[in-house]
Parts: C-alpha cells; sequence; structure tokens
C-alpha cells in the first residue's frame, strides 16, 4: 500500500516528474547513442579494408603506409621499383597482389591507378566487394572509375571528361589526355568513395611529356601515340598483398621487411588500423566523457528537483510520521521515488535509443558509410543502465537524509 | 479506579538550541474512555506537549506513559510502533495524503501497525462501516482525497483515526477550518464514535466554548510551564 502511495504520489507530481524522467531519458539515450555511434565508427574504420592479408609500401610507419594507401591522407615518402614489386608479385606463398599508384588528382580527389585485380580483391566491411551502380569497370586506357562521393559532388555521369592534375592542389593538369568517366561505384563508406581511379598505365600516359614534375616544353603527344607505347609502370606507391595461406602472412611480412634490394615495408591490416585507432579513438573517448557529464547532469538536475519538493512535501511525511511511519520509512520512500524516475528515465532512453536508430540508420549509412546495427542491448549497455538507476538511488540519498533529518526535527507537526 | 490511557508525570523538555527555554508538566492524566479538552493559545506549548505524548521528541526528566507503556525508555523504532497502534490523530486542517483514495488514507495507519490491523478485522468492511457510521457516502471510498470538501476530509481523518480502536485519540484543533454548523456536526460524529468504542479523546483548542461537551477541561496554564529566560 506505501508503494501504491509512493506511485500515487510520484502522479500526482506528473508533470516534474515527467520532465525529470525525459531529462535522464535523453541523456541515457545521448550516452548510449554515443556509444553506439563509437563502436559503429571504430567497426567502420575497421572495415575500411579487409580480406588484404599485407599492404607492402616503402619503408616507413605503419601508420603513415596506412593513411596514404588506404586512406590517401598523407604522401608516400618513396615508391617501391616495379621490380621489387614483380619480385613480391612472383613469390609463391603470394595469393594475389594490387599495385596501387598515387600520387596526381582530380580537384578535391585522388587520383589512384590501379590494375582490375583491385576491383576484384578489395574488400570491404566483412568482406564486400565493390560494386559498379552505373557504367562499367574502365576498359580503355582514358577510362576512369569514379567514387560515389566524387560523382555526388562533382555532378559526373557516365562519359563525362575528367582532366587530372598533376600532384595535390595543382595547378599543372594533363590537359592533353582527357579522361572519360566509365563506370561509378556503389557507395561504401570508405576512401575508395573519394578517390578517381585509372589504370597504372594511364597513370604512365598522361606522365609521357612529363619529367621531374613539370611538362617538357613544347612536346605533346597525341593520345593514339601513346596507345601505341609500351606503358610499363616505373614504380608503384603501395601494394595490397593476399597470400595462399593465412599462415604464410608473417613468414612474408618478415621476407617483404628484410628484402635486400629495396627497404620496403609490410604491415598488418588490421594491427595498423588498430595502432591509427589508438590515435584517432581519444576524440571519441572525450565524446564518450562528455556525453558521460550530462547523465550526470540529468542525475543532480533529479537531485534538485526532489530537494525542491521537499518543503512542499513536508506535510505528507509529517503525515506518514503520526500514522506511525519511521524516519527511515520516509527517507526509503524518497530513495525509491528516485529509483523509479532514473529507472523510467533509462528504460526511456533505450527506447528513445531504437527509435533515432531506426530513424537514422540508413541516413548514417548512406551519407557517411557509418553502420549501426540494430540489435539487442549488449552486456555494457545494459550494465550503463544499471549504472543509471544506482547513480540515481545514490544520489537521492543526499535530498532523502535531509527529508529523514527533517521528519525527526518536525515530528507530526508541520505549522505551515 | 479507571484505567490510565495517558499519563504524563514531571515531564521537563528543553527545546534544543534554546537552553533558557524549558516545558514542565507536572502531571496530565486521561483515563479510559474519558474526554478532555486541553485549552491554551498559541505559543502556550500544545505542539510540544502533543509531541512528547506520540513519542517524536523525548523529555528530558519524568516519564510519558501511553496505554500503559513508558514512551520515555523507548527507542525510536519502538515509540513509532506504539504511535502507530495506541494513538489516532486528528490535526487542524490537512490531514490527507491529497494523492491517495480515501480508503487508502483511512488503512494508512494500519500499515505500521499489525496489531490494529488485526483488530480492525477486514479493514475494507471496516473503512466502509466507519464511513457509514460519520456519514460520508460510500461512492467517495474510492475517490481521491483532494476531491473532497474540507468537512469530508476531517471526517476522513476521525475515520482513519478511529479504525483499527486505539486506545487514545489525539486531536489537534479539528475543527479550526470549519464554519460553526460543521463544528458541532463534527464534535456530534467524534463524540459519538469516542462513546462507542469506549476510546478516550484528547483534543487540543484554544476555543473555550467547546468545553462544555467535555468530561472534563485543562487549561494549559495550569498544568504546564513554561520558563524563559530571565523569568
Amino acid at each position: 500500500m506505501i508503494l501504491r502511495l509512493a506511485f500515487a504520489s510520484l502522479f500526482a507530481r506528473a508533470l516534474t516528474v515527467g520532465m525529470t524522467t525525459l531529462a535522464i531519458a535523453l541523456s541515457v539515450a545521448l550516452f548510449l547513442g554515443v556509444e553506439k555511434v563509437r563502436t559503429g565508427a571504430k567497426a567502420s574504420f575497421a572495415d575500411t579494408i579487409s580480406g588484404t592479408d599485407l599492404i607492402v609500401g616503402a619503408r616507413s610507419g605503419s601508420v603513415q603506409l596506412l593513411l596514404y594507401s588506404v586512406f590517401r591522407i598523407g604522401n608516400a615518402t618513396n615508391n617501391v621499383t616495379w621490380e621489387s614489386y614483380l619480385d613480391i608479385a612472383a613469390r609463391p606463398d603470394v595469393d594475389w597482389i594490387v599495385p596501387i599508384s598515387l600520387g596526381d588528382s582530380h580537384r578535391q580527389f585522388r587520383v589512384m591507378g590501379t590494375s582490375q585485380a583491385f576491383f576484384e580483391h578489395y574488400r570491404y566491411r566483412q568482406g564486400r566487394q565493390l560494386q559498379v551502380a552505373d557504367g562499367v569497370i574502365m576498359d580503355d586506357l582514358f577510362d576512369t572509375v569514379i567514387g560515389a562521393d566524387v560523382a555526388a559532388t562533382l555532378g559526373y555521369n557516365v562519359d563525362d571528361p575528367i582532366i587530372v592534375a598533376h600532384g595535390l592542389a595543382s595547378f599543372s593538369e594533363h590537359k592533353d589526355q582527357p579522361f572519360r568517366v566509365s563506370g561509378i561505384l556503389e557507395k561504401t563508406g570508405t576512401p575508395v568513395d573519394r578517390t578517381v581511379i585509372v589504370s597504372m598505365e594511364a597513370i604512365e600516359a598522361i606522365h609521357v611529356d612529363w619529367q621531374s614534375g613539370a611538362q617538357i616544353p613544347g612536346r605533346s603527344t597525341p593520345a593514339d601515340v601513346i596507345r601505341e607505347m609500351d606503358l610499363v609502370p616505373q614504380a608503384v606507391t603501395a601494394a595490397l598483398v593476399g597470400v595462399e595461406s593465412p599462415l604464410q602472412t608473417f613468414a612474408l611480412q618478415r621476407a617483404i621487411n628484410e628484402y635486400s634490394q629495396e627497404p620496403l615495408l609490410a604491415i598488418l591490416p588490421g594491427v595498423a588500423l588498430q595502432e591509427l585507432w589508438g590515435i584517432v579513438g581519444i576524440a571519441e573517448t572525450a565524446l564518450l566523457a562528455v556525453s558521460a557529464m550530462v547523465v550526470v547532469t540529468a542525475l543532480i538536475g533529479m537531485m534538485a528537483t526532489i530537494f525542491s519538493s521537499l518543503n512542499e512535501r513536508r506535510r505528507e511525511m509529517a503525515i506518514y510520521r503520526a500514522m506511525g511511519a519511521r524516519p527511515r520509512t520516509i527517507l526509503s520512500m524518497l530513495v525509491l521515488e528516485a529509483t523509479v524516475i532514473a529507472a523510467l528515465g533509462a528504460l526511456l532512453g533505450v527506447v528513445f535509443l531504437y527509435i533515432g536508430l531506426a530513424i537514422t540508420q540508413p541516413i548514417l549509412d548512406s551519407s557517411f558509410g557509418l553502420w549501426l546495427p540494430i540489435e539487442a542491448p549488449t552486456m555494457r549497455e545494459v550494465w550503463v543502465i544499471i549504472g543509471v538507476v544506482a547513480a540515481g538511488a545514490i544520489v537521492s540519498l543526499v535530498p532523502a537524509i535531509r527529508a529523514y533529518r527533517m521528519s525527526v526535527a518536525d515530528g507530526m507537526m508541520v505549522n505551515t | 479506579m479507571t484505567q490510565a490511557v495517558l499519563k504524563l508525570s514531571d515531564v521537563g523538555y528543553h527545546w534544543p538550541g534554546r537552553s533558557a527555554f524549558a516545558l514542565h508538566v507536572a502531571d496530565l492524566t486521561v483515563s479510559k474512555g474519558e474526554t478532555v479538552l486541553l485549552l491554551g493559545e498559541s505559543g502556550s506549548g500544545k505542539s510540544t506537549l502533543l509531541s512528547l505524548i506520540c513519542g517524536t521528541i523525548l523529555p528530558d526528566q519524568g516519564s510519558v506513559s501511553v496505554a500503559g507503556t513508558n514512551v520515555t525508555t523507548l527507542s525510536g523504532a519502538a515509540r513509532d510502533k506504539l504511535r502507530a497502534e495506541q494513538i489516532g490523530v486528528i490535526f487542524q486542517q490537512f490531514n490527507l495524503l491529497p494523492f491517495g483514495t480515501v480508503s487508502d488514507n483511512i488503512m494508512l495507519p494500519l500499515r505500521f501497525a499489525p496489531e490494529r490491523r488485526k483488530r480492525a478485522g477486514d479493514a475494507a468492511t471496516e473503512v466502509e462501516n466507519l464511513c457509514t457510521a460519520l456519514g460520508l457516502p460510500r461512492s467517495v471510498i474510492h475517490a481521491k482525497a483532494n476531491a473532497l470538501s474540507v468537512g469530508q476530509q476531517q471526517r476522513v481523518a476521525v475515520a482513519r483515526a478511529l479504525i483499527g480502536q486505539p486506545p487514545l485519540i489525539i486531536a489537534d484543533e479539528p475543527t479550526s477550518a470549519l464554519d460553526a454548523n460543521s463544528q458541532a456536526a463534527f464534535l456530534d460524529l467524534l463524540f459519538t464514535q469516542t462513546a462507542a468504542h469506549d476510546t478516550s479523546l484528547l483534543m487540543v483548542s484554544h476555543d473555550p466554548r467547546l468545553g462544555e461537551r467535555f468530561d472534563r477541561v485543562i487549561r494549559m496554564e495550569d498544568i504546564a510551564v513554561i520558563e524563559r529566560a530571565g523569568e
């Protein structure tokens, strides 16, 4: 009956209790949402490249190699010679190898030279393959396949011409050799979306008349002449390697790292991704801390609400006391009340979270390539909810102890 | 000799923080079935006296005995239980939990008093009987307390004090919020009920006109001495 009266009392203050519950619900939804985005982002990040066993490049740092080869951030300090590339490709434990040649750009997007094998072996988000949304994968020397973001940002369609600029953010363009968009890839949520892909030969072709980063004055080889030339690449920026058997990964990595003709570096993408996440992960930890503070603020708000309700409820407490309730009963009623509010808030927060997820999931996926799975709460989330309820009970002890003292001092006499 | 339901002897109480301000009651006895009116102005120590009787405060000296149990020797929890079992309390006004139903309010003391609960028998039936006896329509039993008029609320408070037949009813100016007609009707009901169950009544008021209906009228100044600094 006391329980029923406690609920009736809560119900009588439905507006303030509702507001407090809503504040807690929103803070819990925010916290769990940030947590979801965090784990989702981490998973999406780790899913940027999958199925590749080793990334090979000139010797530098593993994070640097990962950044320029996969994320197209920063530049390679050095290239890998075509001979070394062929040496590695010829090894028996190499199942497949994909060359990557970077260095040119189109507008704000990087141009990547590669082979057909890239479309075959590049995998993201647990083994998904690149799909062409429109057009076909390039089959001509001057064909290009562009990522979804490139097409969306620059408004390109299949068969549109593209002029590639030499270097990055450069004014010298390879105007002699315009490219044609042959295909547009589907959105992947990976750096591929922001990449203009051409063949390795095309990279050579556009540099035919160039030397040391500048066009040789007066020379302009016609496209049909270039087509007749033997366009063997001089070097690659990096290579993606798949091994015959996973057991050979470490042996191959070691062999490449100890390659005597040229200083090379082979990295495990997963390890390098983790290393990189350790760097960018600080931001998400800060975000999580901020949303935890929001939960704390909401709980303190609840404490303040209970505090301010104490005065107007002095009469209520005096009645309980006059009927024989112990001060301890008053204390437990207030703690119970806070626990109920916190629990309702937490549950409502979970409901908000799932509603929010259901609404934003397709939007986040299509515009940010961030896939947030809708699944049953994880143990971690359950602990968050339990933690919020427990914290609610604990902070409510402050006003509850005050109420206890008041009810001891007032007894049943409140002359208000 | 009739059994004393309430007996205070040589009770002294110092208000905490005001060492030179104290209340002293040499003797106050209420016998079984007796109705006593305690007259006193505000500031005469009435509230303190009621708190001493109800055991929400403890005297510095002397003894307070309710239904044969010495309150002063009990722990806080035991005093709360004794109050729940033996005393029905009626305030001036705002007696009820506004969000609870009439029935919830009437049954509330039984929650803290298992013996009284047993005495009440079937609580729901008892609530109905009391409401009928006090002229409350049955329809209000499950209504929220704050939907009732002040007069009805005071009658619910009486029903709550009476349920489970505690030997002593303490009423603190229960009629002050009522108009003259309602006052008379309210007292009629109260006296009928206390007489029917041989319940003792100690009512505090500042209004001497009520006195003629009680077995005994005591003036606060005759039984209690308030000592102030410098006097």
